[in-house]
C-alpha cells in the first residue's frame, strides 16, 4: 500500500462531491483527505484527493472515476514532480511558562500565531504534510486544545497546467 | 423563432425531438403536469402500467427490441424508488434507458415534504449519470443529454428528475444545437497498434478461444463477429448476456460459458491459450474461482469500457472501442497477416473441443414419474416457436434452461436479467419488447415465483393490446433456490414452496389459468408430454389476446451442468456427481 495524491478536473455540479466520494466507498476505498476549490477556468472546479492503495486498485478506481460524467481530468501527482501544500491550524497551551518555547517552536517552523488568548496560541502553519506532522509533534508537550487541516492540495512543477491537452491524463493507460 | 411554452410541455416536446415514440409510465402528484401536453401527443404513446417496477423493465424490454433507449415515466418518492430495480438492472446489464421523475417543487426539496426521495442520491451508484433539474429552461438540454448519454458509449440508465414547479413554469424553448459534455468522450476507435497485435496473437495461438458477451450485442456486431470467425476458425462461446450474436447452428459455436455453461464452453475457456473477450467483463459467473480460471491463457480484451479492461482479469492485450470497430479493424488485421502467410492452426484444439461436445453434449433426465420435465417445454417451445421470436425470460432454473435448450439464431432472439438477476424482469421485459417489435412473436419464458413479483402487468397487456406469451414454467417452487437447499443444505426446503403446483392437493394457489383469465388473457395448462406441441401450437394462434400458459412440471428437475459457487471452472459437474474427464480428452 503506498499513498497517491490525485488530482481531479471536475464540472462545478451539484451532487459531484457526493458521487466521486461514494464511488470511493462504494469500491471499497477509504480517502485519506479530499479538498475542493474553484479553479482558474469558471465551472471547473479542482479536487486533491488522496488515497492510501495498491497500483492496481488505484488504477480501476481511477477509471472508475472518469466514468463519472462530470469528471474531466484525472493527473495522478508524482511526488517528486509536484508542490505539495496543507495548511494547518492548532490551538496549543501556551501560559506565562510554556509561552516562549512555543513561540520558538513555531518560528522553527515558519509558522504564523494567528490568535493570542491567556493561555493559548492558535497557531497556522503550510507546508507539505511531512513537515506540518513534525511540527504538531513538537507542540505536543504543550498541549494540543484542537487542531484542524485542510487537505492536501497539489500543483505540478514547471510550466504546464493539467487542464492542457499535452498533460496525460491517467485514465487513457487501459 | 422561439416559442414559450411550459415545462411540462417542453419535456413532452423534447421526447418527441429526440424520436421518442413510446413512454412506460404511471402519473402522480409531482409528474402531473407532464401528463396533461402528454394526453395531447400524437408522437409519443404513453402506456399505462401497473407498477413503476413494471415501467422500468418495460422500457428496458422495449430498448433491447429497438436498439433506442427506453423510457419509463413516475411520480416522485415512491413511483420513483419503484424504478431503484430496473435502474440497477438496466446498470448493470448496459441497458440505454431514460427514467423521467417528477420532484417536489424545488422550494420544498429537502423539508421532507409528501413523496419527497432524493431519487438522484439513491440512484447515484446505479445509473449511468442523473440530473435534478429545477430550472425550466434547463429541461431540452438535459433530454438532449440523457439521451446521448444513455445511448453512446457502454450504454445505461440516466435519471432526470424534475421539480413540479419547473415543470409548471414557462419558459422560451430552446433545443440545443450541440452538447457541451466536456468529462464525456467515449473512446469508440480503437488503437490500431493493439488490434495488430490482437491479430498476430491469434495467429500464433494453439488453442483460442473468442469469449463474446453482451458488448457486442449492444454495438451490433454481429455480422463483424461472425466474418472473424469465419476468417480464423477459432472456436466461439456466447455468455448468457451474448446469446443468440452468434448463431447456435453455426459450426464454430461451442455453446455457453458458466456457472450453468457447457462443459465444451467451459473447457474452451479452461484450456484456451487464448482468450479474445470481446466486450464481456469476466463476470464471477463466467470466471468460477478467478485465480484458476483460463489458467493458460494469455487475454486480449475489447471493451469501450476502459475500467472492465483488468478489472477481474490482467488483459495482456487492452484493446478500449466500440466491438463493432474492434472487429472490423481486426478482421482486417487479421486478413492482412494471413495474406503475408501468418495462419493459425487449431486443427488438435478443434479435435480436442469436438470430443468434449459430443462427449458432454447438452441433455436432461425426463423424470420417472410421468410428471412433465421444464427442460422438455422449453426445448419444444424453441423448436415450435423457431428463432425469430423473441425469447424473455425470468431469473432462476427456467432462465438457465431457457438459456440452454433453445437455439437462438440471431441477435436480440434473448431477452434477460442476466447481472442483477431480478426476478420479475420477464413479464414486464416482453411487454416492452413486444410493444417496440409488435410485429415480432414474443413469449415471456417465467417461472412461478419470477410471475407473481410483475404479473399484474398482464392487465396493461390486455387492456394496451399488447398480446405476449407467457410460458410459466410452473414447479410449484423458488427452483434454483430448492436446487442449491438440495445440494448444498442437506435437502431443507426452507420457505421455498410456493404452493402453486402441490404434490399432492389439487388446490393452486394461485391458479395461473384463472387468474389469467381474471387479467383478461387466454389461460391454458399443459401437464403431460404428449400434450406440449399441441399447448404452444393453441398459444401461437391466439393473435388478439395475451395467452399464459401453465406448464405444470416436474419439482426435483435440476440446472446441469453446475460450476458450484466459489468453485473453479475445472471441477464443472456434468450432473450431480458427474465430473467430465479433462484428461482422458487430450
Amino acid at each position: 500500500m503506498s499513498s497517491h495524491t490525485l488530482s481531479v478536473l471536475v464540472e462545478d455540479t451539484p451532487g459531484i462531491l457526493a458521487r466521486a466520494s461514494s464511488l470511493f466507498s462504494r469500491r471499497g476505498f477509504n480517502i485519506d483527505s479530499l479538498s475542493v476549490s474553484t479553479t482558474e477556468h469558471p465551472g471547473l472546479s479542482r479536487m486533491t484527493i488522496v488515497v492510501n492503495c495498491d497500483l492496481h486498485p488505484l488504477e480501476q478506481v481511477t477509471k472508475q472515476l472518469n466514468k463519472l460524467v462530470n469528471v474531466v481530468k484525472i493527473v495522478e501527482m508524482d511526488t517528486t514532480a509536484s508542490v505539495r501544500r496543507e495548511l494547518l491550524l492548532v490551538k496549543v497551551k501556551a501560559d506565562a511558562s510554556s509561552r516562549t518555547h512555543v513561540l520558538q517552536t513555531a518560528e522553527l517552523f515558519r509558522a504564523n500565531v494567528v490568535d493570542v488568548s491567556p493561555d493559548v496560541v492558535v497557531i497556522e502553519a503550510t507546508g507539505d504534510p511531512e513537515k506540518l506532522d513534525a511540527l504538531v509533534r513538537n507542540l505536543e508537550p504543550f498541549g494540543i486544545r484542537e487542531l484542524v487541516k485542510s487537505g492536501l492540495v497539489a500543483l505540478g512543477r514547471g510550466p504546464r497546467s493539467i487542464a492542457d491537452r499535452s498533460f496525460r491524463a491517467v485514465e487513457r493507460s487501459a | 423563432m422561439t416559442e414559450q411554452m411550459t415545462g411540462a410541455q417542453s419535456l413532452i416536446r423534447s421526447l418527441e425531438q429526440v424520436g421518442v415514440d413510446t413512454v412506460f409510465g404511471i402519473p402522480g402528484g409531482a409528474i402531473l403536469p407532464a401528463y396533461d401536453p402528454l394526453y395531447d401527443s400524437a408522437r409519443v404513446r404513453h402506456i399505462l402500467m401497473r407498477h413503476e417496477q413494471g415501467a422500468g423493465h418495460a422500457a428496458e424490454g422495449y430498448a433491447y427490441a429497438t436498439g433506442r433507449p427506453g423510457v419509463c415515466m413516475a411520480t416522485s418518492g415512491p413511483g420513483a424508488t419503484n424504478l431503484v430495480t430496473p435502474l440497477a438492472d438496466a446498470h448493470m446489464d448496459s441497458v440505454p434507458m431514460v427514467a423521467i421523475t417528477g420532484q417536489v417543487a424545488s422550494p420544498a426539496i429537502g423539508t421532507d415534504a409528501f413523496q419527497e426521495a432524493d431519487i438522484c442520491g439513491i440512484t447515484m451508484p446505479i445509473t449511468k449519470h442523473n440530473f435534478l433539474v429545477k430550472d425550466v429552461r434547463d429541461i431540452p438540454r438535459t433530454i438532449a443529454e440523457a439521451f446521448h448519454i444513455a445511448s453512446s458509449g457502454r450504454p445505461g440508465p440516466v435519471l432526470v428528475d424534475i421539480a413540479k414547479d419547473a415543470l409548471q413554469a414557462s419558459a422560451d424553448f430552446v433545443w440545443p444545437e450541440r452538447l457541451d459534455l466536456p468529462g464525456y468522450r467515449p473512446v469508440t476507435k480503437p488503437h490500431g497498434k493493439q488490434v495488430r497485435e490482437a491479430a498476430r496473437m491469434i495467429a500464433e495461438a494453439r488453442r483460442p478461444v473468442l469469449y463474446v458477451g453482451g458488448g457486442v450485442l449492444r454495438a451490433g456486431a454481429a455480422a463483424e463477429l461472425r466474418v472473424l470467425a469465419e476468417l480464423t476458425g477459432v472456436p466461439v462461446v456466447t455468455t448468457l448476456m451474448a446469446r443468440g450474436v452468434f448463431p447456435d447452428s453455426h459450426p464454430l459455436f461451442v455453446g455457453m460459458p458458466g456457472m450453468h455453461g457447457d462443459v465444451a464452453a467451459v473447457g474452451a475457456l479452461q484450456k484456451a491459450d487464448l482468450v479474445v473477450a470481446l466486450g464481456a467483463r469476466f463476470d464471477d459467473r463466467v470466471t468460477g474461482r478467478l485465480d484458476s480460471f483460463a489458467p493458460d491463457a494469455k487475454v486480449v480484451h475489447a471493451d469501450i469500457d476502459p475500467a472492465e479492461i483488468s478489472k477481474n482479469r490482467h488483459a495482456d492485450v487492452p484493446i478500449v472501442g466500440d466491438c463493432r470497430e474492434v472487429l472490423a479493424d481486426l478482421v482486417v488485421a487479421v486478413r492482412a497477416d494471413q495474406e503475408k502467410g501468418r495462419q493459425g492452426d487449431y486443427e488438435g484444439w478443434w479435435q480436442q473441443l469436438n470430443r468434449l461436445r459430443t462427449t458432454y453434449p447438452k441433455g436432461y433426465e425426463a423424470p420417472d414419474d410421468g410428471s412433465l420435465s421444464p427442460q422438455a417445454v422449453i426445448e419444444r417451445l424453441g423448436k415450435v416457436v423457431g428463432p425469430e421470436a423473441t425469447y424473455v425470460a425470468g431469473v432462476g432454473q427456467h432462465q438457465m434452461w431457457a438459456a440452454q435448450f433453445i437455439d437462438y439464431e440471431r441477435p436480440g432472439a434473448f431477452v434477460n436479467s442476466g447481472g442483477l438477476g431480478t426476478m420479475g424482469f420477464s413479464v414486464p421485459a416482453a411487454l416492452g419488447a413486444k410493444a417496440g417489435d409488435p410485429d415480432r412473436t414474443v413469449w415471456s419464458i417465467d417461472g412461478d415465483g419470477c410471475f407473481q413479483m410483475t404479473n399484474q402487468e398482464l392487465a396493461t397487456c390486455a387492456v394496451e393490446g399488447i398480446p405476449i406469451k407467457v410460458a410459466v414454467v410452473n414447479n410449484g417452487n423458488l427452483g434454483m433456490v430448492r436446487q442449491w437447499q438440495t445440494l448444498y443444505y442437506e435437502g431443507r426446503y426452507s420457505n421455498t414452496d410456493l404452493q402453486t403446483s402441490p404434490r399432492d392437493e389439487k388446490v393452486r394457489i394461485p391458479d395461473f389459468v384463472r387468474l389469467a383469465e381474471a387479467y383478461g388473457c387466454v389461460g391454458l395448462r399443459c401437464e403431460r408430454v404428449e400434450d406440449i406441441d399441441a399447448t404452444i401450437e393453441k398459444a401461437m394462434a391466439i393473435n388478439d389476446a395475451p395467452v399464459v400458459v401453465d406448464f405444470t412440471v416436474n419439482h426435483d428437475a435440476m440446472v446441469w451442468p453446475m460450476v458450484g459457487p466459489g468453485v473453479s471452472n475445472d471441477n464443472i459437474q456434468y450432473a450431480r456427481d458427474m465430473a467430465p474427464n479433462w484428461e482422458h480428452e487430450d
